[in-house]
């Protein structure tokens, strides 16, 4: 049969075939359905997704509530002698802190401070991490040489010491606390998409698309890429908890998110010297904090273990075995 | 030197070709302390619509020339001459407009192929990077090179894992196909496969060429595979090209003392026959290629090999009686009939030299 006459009929076949072939289950299907069996998974999920709601309803709660998440609020926030309210007191919730701010409040804006920084740091770390690890790893020679030891570099950096700078120099605000958070963090990225890629510039499809005359960043973004998609997931998903506990260190410290604006860090901070009077101030950012972070790392775990089922799961043998 | 009245007959003309891999030490200050001469000057031509066999043990370099003739990597001198266009100096970007005159087939077909990307994008990848299809066009043409290639057009969609190693180098054919290329370079296509798929991926190449009027340069180290597809066949031994002679006369009148171990170790199907043949057990181990022999290259494991063959390289050259395309690089060639040390004569050496010593 020649090319031609097999061109002539290939373009007679209609675009959507009546009766449709067995469609491959992606990789990412393959994912998503082993996500669904571990439980872990589903718990950290529905976690994350009740923080994001938080967030998301923080004007909502403020607005039912009728109290404001960034003034102070002593009139109406502390009892007689100007002491906080503890949780339940006169729809106070989660009660109020020394300015008689509501606690729940200033959590629920906190969760949009933690989520965004966590996601945006997150991002622009991976991207550059991605971008930077790529370069290093498939060029080799001098390139790497210079990028990994920059990597190298970064990751041994005091990075607290060089937030108290750059907040010094600059003064301290959102954007800059996440350009900060992701200037630290793009590194671990990027090493292991440098290692990856060493591996990956070797086998034979890249050889292959060489010789197909395919460019330099045809052959990083098109062809290494996608084989290094699951650990870049699983780094990345990591990278969330560890951006929001970078964020509240640094809002702790005062070198992050400016007060009034609320963020569990400097919400933590308020509570320094309340002792075991005050309680719920630092309890419940602290409580949301630890649920966060744990959520996340545990989501990370389970889409690693979804990933890489070869791997061993030494949880899901163990239920396994038992159920047998 | 090269008749100019033949040059249009040759399709492609390798001159001298050179590649030495360095071998680097030291951690911060690298410095060259040897090279691996993986090809040390191999010329050769490939005429239009033939096949090229290029055969020889694991490690001599087969597959490094290959790379060379697809200009895979810079070359370390030599010159390559492809449809009448020099190649041999030519950048990354450069070589792009001249890819789509030369393709490959790879030995691998699990390695070769993105296990991440879909059967359609990697069939029509050539298409892409050459611009020459977009959107539906691009994919009715993969379809069809599917078909032409013996795979089913309506699993485009699928993923090479879900592909037995048969129908992955049926997509590998196909992806070396999309350019229409004149010269593919297949790099032992079928050493990978069972042997009734090897069958048919031989046919399916046989049959593409007869369509397309391609030229292969066919590498493999199982020479049955290679008398059979062949029209001319090139022994190499380490980094040299040692003999190149038609089909036929390589076969059946094998001059150089390689060539003639190499054949005498092919298996044959006649258990009759194998056992009454001779075979020519070579002693020692390939040489290394960071440091090879002075002379000859074979001379270390050569069963005529003399004084001269460490001093004088030899050249590529015809015997006499010999056809003028048969070329053989050896001092001392094997004439017609000749035999050379076998297994049974090595044995009987080494029995007779027994009987001397023992006590009587």
């Amino acid at each position: 049969m020649s090319l031609s006459t097999v061109e002539a009929t290939a373009s007679q076949v209609p675009e959507e075939p009546a009766v449709k072939g067995i469609e491959g289950r992606t990789p990412l299907q393959l994912v998503v359905a082993r996500l669904r069996t571990d439980r872990v998974a589903i718990a950290s999920i529905v976690v994350i997704v009740l923080i994001v709601v938080l967030a998301i309803a923080a004007p909502l709660i403020a607005g039912i509530t009728g109290h404001n998440a960034y003034n102070a609020n002593v009139d109406n926030g502390t009892d007689a002698n100007g002491q906080p309210f503890p949780p339940g007191t006169s729809g106070y919730l989660l009660g109020t802190d020394n300015l008689g701010r509501d606690i729940l409040v200033r959590i629920a804006y906190g969760a949009r401070i933690s989520l965004v920084v966590g996601v945006l740091a997150t991002a622009i770390a991976t991207v550059i991490g991605v971008v930077v690890g790529l370069i290093a790893g498939y060029f080799g020679g001098w390139v790497d040489n210079i990028l990994a030891r920059i990597m190298d570099v970064v990751l041994s950096f005091p990075y607290v010491l060089f937030a108290i700078v750059l907040v010094s120099v600059f003064g301290s605000s959102l954007p800059l606390t996440i350009l900060v958070i992701a200037f630290f963090s793009f590194a671990a990225i990027g090493r292991i998409v440098r290692g990856q890629a060493l591996s990956q510039r070797e086998k034979e499809y890249v050889e292959a698309a060489n010789s197909l005359g395919a460019g330099n960043i045809r052959v990083m973004f098109v062809d290494i890429l996608p084989n290094l998609i699951a650990p870049v997931i699983v780094l990345a998903t990591l990278l969330i908890p560890t951006a929001i506990v970078f964020e509240s260190t640094l809002s702790f410290l005062g070198l992050g998110v400016v007060p009034p604006t609320p963020s569990w860090g400097n919400m933590l901070s308020d509570a320094e010297g309340v002792g075991f009077q005050a309680w719920w101030f630092y309890i419940f950012p602290m409580l949301f904090l630890l649920m966060t972070t744990l959520a996340f790392n545990l989501l990370g775990d389970a889409v690693r273990d979804a990933l890489d089922p070869r791997a061993e799961r030494i949880f899901a043998a163990r239920r396994k075995t038992k159920a047998t | 030197m090269p008749d100019p009245a033949r040059d249009s007959d040759v399709l492609l003309r390798a001159d001298g070709i050179v590649k030495h891999f360095p071998i680097k030490e030291g951690i911060f200050f690298k410095h060259q302390v040897g090279s691996v001469k993986a090809v040390d000057g191999v010329s050769l031509e490939v005429r239009r619509g033939e096949t090229l066999g290029l055969v020889g043990e694991t490690g001599c370099g087969k597959s490094t020339l290959a790379r060379c003739i697809l200009r895979l990597f810079p070359l370390t001198s030599g010159r390559l001459t492809f449809d009448g266009a020099d190649l041999s100096r030519l950048s990354r970007s450069q070589m792009r407009p001249y890819r789509r005159g030369m393709q490959m087939i790879f030995q691998d077909p699990y390695g070769s192929l993105n296990p991440r990307r879909r059967v359609g994008s990697i069939i029509g990848d050539p298409l892409a990077i050459h611009h020459i299809a977009q959107g539906a066009e691009r994919r009715k043409q993969v379809q069809a090179l599917m078909e032409v290639v013996g795979l089913n057009p309506e699993h485009y969609n699928r993923f090479p894992a879900e592909f037995s190693g048969g129908q992955r180098q049926r997509i590998g054919v196909a992806r070396a196909l999309a350019l229409r290329p004149k010269l593919i370079v297949c790099d032992e296509p079928v050493s990978a496969l069972d042997v009734s798929i090897q069958a048919q991926v031989i046919n399916l190449l046989e049959d593409l060429q007869g369509e397309f009027g391609l030229t292969y340069v066919f590498i493999a180290h199982d020479l049955a595979v290679v008398q059979h597809v062949s029209d001319r066949v090139a022994v190499m031994y380490l980094g040299k090209m040692v003999e190149v002679a038609e089909v036929k006369d390589l076969y059946n009148t094998p001059r150089h003392p390689y060539t003639n171990a190499l054949l005498s170790a092919s298996v044959v199907a006649d258990p009759d026959k194998a056992r009454s043949r001779d075979r020519i057990i070579l002693s020692g181990d390939v040489p290394s290629p960071i440091n090879p022999p002075s002379g000859c290259r074979f001379r270390t494991r050569c069963p005529k090999a003399q004084a001269l063959c460490a001093t004088e390289e030899p050249m590529l050259k015809s015997g006499a009686g010999d056809s003028p395309s048969h070329v053989t690089a050896c001092h001392f060639p094997v004439a017609d009939g000749e035999k050379l040390a076998s297994e049974k004569d090595t044995i009987l050496h080494a029995v007779e030299g027994f009987l001397a010593e023992a006590p009587t």
